[in-house]
């Protein structure tokens, strides 16, 4: 599986007096496996770059190859890429409509044309996957709490049995326990399946703690595209863009300035921790 | 002087089925007494479910108690007679920034609370333009709120409320939906209405670092008070609050993962720089 956005422009109300440069020469690859951090300020372009990712927008200008093939070719099979790039919007659990947690999950591989006897085995594997207990399945999805809504509605992108799964801002709105226990969950689906994430994020925390790669966007062009402890040196470059680093950067910074010798390309409290203990140890 | 005040609160939502018989009954509040003095700035931190945000709609009479009385001002919120007196007194601004904005233009907005508390004209625009100084955005007067970001429509909301000149305005998740620019200037402007205007602020939040400077939090959990106190006794309880589903600022969970290690620190350290001043550095 890979994804090239090559230079990939989007402009949104072209033919106004009011155009506006959502994406402005991307060129970017995702790979097979990996999972990414996206980040940037509101009206940075990272929600309008997603939706060029499964196509339900088409750039400008640019081209995307998915698994090496022209996606704005005009034999190319767009629906098959809906289903292979699974995006779940924000508030997921708004788009929950059916009478039943199971139905509503199978609604998506029932519009991919697959035989009923596929549709449920995957409807059953999903919400196994996102830890829905077979009780609730005949419930009403609105009977359900926020964050199993939530669940739910991931589930019903699951279904479909995408390579890649693209989340923005699954966190939202959730309490910081729901907060872990579902990105946990989303880690432990990458392990298990395999697929490729994208995590649209503004908290630099979330992100520093599960992502391999963090791709930071400002004014429609990408930033900085590195691992998480190199962008999060810059971090006086992201804060003048409206971005942060995690705190701990800001807290071992700190330190260092006040002359303990630390190493402050941590990015989570436990290696912070660890590292403080070790530089008190050096200094006796 | 208190501001609001809550005696053996408890809130029951019933669920009915189609026919209207009751389904079920949830005790969203529990048994629930507490004190806001006037001046102050409360935090209500509690996991979703907890009966924070029912709690915050009984302050400005959205929600009626089923047990027990709450007052705003002096004022029983069951009393209809008091009702659009306590909404005056009592504002809230919501979590989703665009649910809240009803005007095209920005200064419309602004002045719809006034005009519909029958404010005269010439007074309603001189408080649109003091609310709108206030948090910042007056600028952006003229623009229709549909370019504003999310942190500038929040701040529009939050002068919407201000123009009605309250005593105390409840901000309900009010940063959940925003980048952490955005965050920074709905916390600040929610800081400077305290600092300056003496207005009381009761900011319900899941981000621990937006009210390390509270006089009080208050810790919701199963619709009951779970903890209470200053930032820094509640936060220094971390095991506590991780059981209850919550975080504490990384500081805080810093100083207490090194205290884990062995390292001797003080409880409820806040900040970065009182972090370095216990390591002696």
């Amino acid at each position: 599986m890979s994804i090239i956005l090559d230079h990939v422009s989007y402009v949104y109300d072209a033919d106004t007096n009011m155009p506006v440069k959502a994406l402005d020469d991307i060129n970017l690859v995702i790979n097979d496996g990996e999972f990414i951090g996206l980040i940037g300020h509101t009206g940075s372009g990272k929600s309008t770059l997603v939706q060029h990712l499964n196509g339900l927008m088409k750039a400008t200008s640019g081209t995307i190859y998915y698994n090496g093939e022209d996606i704005y070719d005009s034999d190319y099979n767009k629906k098959e890429l809906r289903s292979k790039v699974g995006l779940v919007f924000q508030y997921p659990e708004h788009q929950l409509f059916e009478v039943d947690v199971f139905t509503d999950v199978c609604f998506g591989p029932k519009n991919l044309g697959w035989d009923d006897k596929k549709i449920q085995l995957k409807a059953y594997e999903a919400l196994k996957m996102v830890g829905i207990e077979d009780e609730y399945f005949y419930q009403s999805p609105f009977d359900l709490s926020g964050g199993q809504k939530r669940r739910v509605a991931i589930a019903g992108v699951l279904a479909m049995s995408p390579e890649v799964l693209v989340l923005d801002e699954p966190t939202a709105g959730l309490d910081p326990k729901g907060r872990d226990e579902l990105l946990n969950k989303i880690s432990e689906l990458r392990r298990t399946t395999g697929m490729t994430v994208v995590l649209v994020s503004h908290s630099m925390e979330d992100v520093a703690n599960y992502v391999d790669r963090i791709v930071v966007m400002n004014k429609g062009r990408v930033m900085y595209d590195d691992v998480p402890s190199e962008v999060f040196k810059n971090y006086k470059e992201l804060e003048a863009v409206g971005l942060a680093a995690p705190q701990v950067t800001y807290i071992m910074h700190a330190l260092n300035d006040a002359g303990l010798k630390v190493n402050c390309e941590v990015t989570t409290v436990n290696e912070a921790a660890d590292e403080i203990v070790k530089a008190l140890k050096g200094r006796k | 002087m208190s501001i609001v005040k809550a005696k053996d609160l408890t809130f029951e939502y019933i669920r009915r089925d189609e026919e209207g018989n009751v389904d079920g009954i949830t005790t969203a509040i529990d048994n629930v007494s507490l004190d806001i003095k006037e001046g102050q700035f409360i935090a209500i931190l509690g996991h979703n479910g907890s009966g924070k945000s029912t709690f915050a709609k009984h302050i400005n009479a959205i929600l009626h108690p089923t047990e027990g009385t709450v007052w705003v001002d002096g004022m029983d919120t069951a009393d209809e007679a008091n009702v659009w007196n306590i909404r005056q007194e009592a504002g809230m601004v919501f979590q989703n920034p665009d649910n809240q904005i009803i005007g095209q233009v920005v200064e419309e907005d602004v002045g719809f609370g006034p005009e519909n508390m029958g404010v005269p004209t010439e007074e309603i625009w001189q408080r649109v333009e003091e609310s709108l100084k206030a948090v910042g955005m007056y600028e952006f007067r003229k623009k229709s709120p549909n370019h504003l970001s999310g942190g500038q429509k929040q701040r529009v909301s939050i002068a919407g409320v201000l123009a009605m000149h309250p005593k105390c305005i409840v901000f309900d998740e009010p940063t959940a939906m925003l980048d952490p620019n955005g965050r920074k200037e709905v916390i600040r402007a929610a800081r400077a209405l305290n600092d300056v205007e003496g207005i009381t602020v009761i900011l319900i939040t899941h981000y621990m670092e937006e009210i390390i400077h509270a006089d009080k939090v208050f810790v919701m959990e199963k619709g009951k008070i779970a903890m209470e106190g200053t930032p820094r006794e509640v936060f220094s309880k971390v095991d506590e609050l991780k059981a209850l589903r919550l975080d504490v600022p990384q500081v805080t969970l810093l100083a207490y993962e090194l205290k884990k290690r062995g390292v001797k620190l003080p409880d409820g350290i806040l900040t970065k720089e009182e972090l370095v001043k216990a390591l002696g550095l």
